[in-house]
């Protein structure tokens, strides 16, 4: 149902729309760094490089619609929930574009030295698990889908399994050749940065699911972490 | 796996009306109707107000509201037409019964109404009014009574060294302080506000909340208002009455964030009907 005041509803809108925008972005951001490292494509790494400033003052914008329409129409409830949920989430989409930019930052050195295509090609199938976790949390907010972002919140072990994966098979490579230790050190933060990546589109799952029922998610994941021993 | 937190968004339901501690229940209101002439203007409305809190009824114009706060000293009764039917329990006693006192049942809940209404007399005299119709306090007492409860309506350091001055030489806003002063001096066990700041200004309003909030730690306080604003601000419980039914009532934090109905929540944020 729409407001009696119209231009609140305008207000509202407004901030969805810029928000919608912005996670088409991070988006792009983070499948375009994969491919730049996968494909060693330079000029596609400098371009993510030069886009995230884009992120950074859609945020910003985000941040003071969202503050403006908390001091002038003073939002209760669903809008209230959905005013904060805005703040959070582009917050979330800024780090991811952060991340991304540091992994193209990473693109462009890796792509100095020999290839190690075996390795390129797990971080690719984790990128890519990664962007397509983005694209369903984003779906589930243009949507408005929370069976859809609480799928998101759940799988979110995937991707710890994939960089515990890959943490082993970079000891693997840096133990049998040191001379990938410099590249293989590279990698090891790209995979880092897409596990966290994965973390981000986890918590917009949750603000998601907060916007949407006004509670929060609560349960005990499976937790996987290369800092723990594993078991043999 | 097992999810604690529902999958998807609890179907809306009707009404919802949340259950208060007994020990911490101060009025009990239980199946209320209320009629003028023949219209019923309260419609089975359950609920219970809580002891040293500050309850908030809000709604739409013509909801009854200001109905359910009258019925609750009996103010109705002044009027010729008017019944209320059900129970409302103060403590253990039904205050709807016959034979109720009505002057006694005043004196244990006070009002304060939408207007200041000093009287045309003194400042002293307007707060000591009340008391000399119940008890009889030697004059230093009675200056001690006057001066605790115009501090207490955070009212005394504006006015103190004019006592013997008019009330209605006041602004609204020392007025309608005035007149909480006027009616906590008599001691009442509960304070019944019918928009008590729609006539103020902002700074003056402040000044009232603010006395409110002091008052809760002695009184249990049933506020009406239609400053959606001032309901989350003051109170701890909200009830949102629509066409004379009570629609939800429960804690106010819950109330601005989370209503249970479909109907609060269009009224809370602004897009009723």
């Amino acid at each position: 149902m729409e407001h009696t005041v119209r231009a609140y509803d305008d207000d509202l809108d407004a901030i969805t729309a810029e928000l919608a925008r912005m996670g088409g972005l991070a988006e792009a951001e983070v499948t375009d760094c994969i491919r730049a490292i996968a494909k060693r494509d330079l000029a596609l790494a400098e371009a993510v490089i030069a886009r995230d400033a884009r992120l950074d003052a859609m945020e910003a914008d985000i941040e003071r619609k969202a503050i403006r329409l908390i001091a002038l129409r003073q939002p209760v409830a669903d809008d209230l929930r959905r005013t904060v949920a805005a703040i959070k989430i582009s917050a979330n989409l800024e780090r991811c574009g952060d991340l991304a930019k540091n992994i193209a930052k990473r693109a462009l050195v890796i792509a100095e030295s020999e290839p190690v295509t075996p390795l390129t090609s797990s971080i690719e199938r984790m990128g890519e698990l990664v962007s397509t976790r983005l694209k369903e949390v984003l779906d589930a907010l243009a949507s408005r889908e929370v069976d859809r972002a609480i799928a998101v919140w759940m799988n979110d072990h995937e991707v710890d399994e994939h960089y515990d994966a890959i943490f082993r098979e970079l000891l693997t490579y840096m133990m049998g050749d040191p001379r990938t230790i410099a590249s293989c050190a590279h990698l090891l933060f790209v995979a880092k940065n897409l596990e966290r990546i994965g973390d981000h589109a986890t918590n917009i799952a949750e603000v998601l699911h907060f916007e949407i029922t006004g509670s929060a998610l609560t349960e005990q994941r499976r937790k996987s972490d290369a800092l723990e021993p594993h078991e043999r | 796996m097992t999810l604690l937190a529902p999958d998807a968004p609890a179907p809306p339901s009707d009404t919802s009306i949340i259950a208060i501690d007994r020990e911490d229940v101060k009025l009990d209101i239980q199946n209320l109707d209320f009629f003028y002439g023949k219209t019923r203007a309260l419609k089975s409305i359950s609920m219970s107000v809580a002891r040293n809190a500050v309850t908030a009824l809000i709604g739409p114009s013509g909801c009854g509201k200001s109905t359910l706060l009258r019925t609750l000293n009996r103010m109705y009764g002044l009027y010729p037409g008017q019944k209320a039917t059900g129970k409302i329990m103060l403590d253990d006693e039904d205050i709807l019964r016959p034979g109720v006192n009505l002057s006694m049942l005043r004196a244990r809940i006070g009002m304060v109404f939408q207007k200041p209404t000093p009287f045309p007399m003194s400042i002293h005299d307007n707060v000591a009014f009340g008391v000399r119709l119940y008890e009889t306090l030697s004059r230093s007492e009675m200056s001690a009574r006057v001066e605790d409860s115009l501090r207490r309506a955070a009212l005394w350091e504006e006015v103190k060294d004019k006592l013997g001055t008019s009330g209605l030489g006041l602004s609204g806003g020392q007025q309608q302080r005035l007149c909480v002063a006027r009616c906590i001096a008599v001691r009442p066990e509960i304070l019944l506000l019918d928009e008590p700041t729609s006539a103020l200004d902002p700074i003056s309003s402040a000044k009232l909340e603010e006395t409110v909030t002091q008052l809760k730690a002695d009184y249990t306080i049933v506020i009406v208002t239609h400053n959606l604003g001032q309901a989350a601000r003051l109170s701890d419980y909200t009830g949102f009455m629509y066409l004379g039914e009570l629609v939800e009532f429960g804690e106010t934090a819950g109330m601005f964030t989370k209503p249970v109905t479909n109907r609060a929540s269009d009224y809370i944020t602004g897009r009723f009907g």
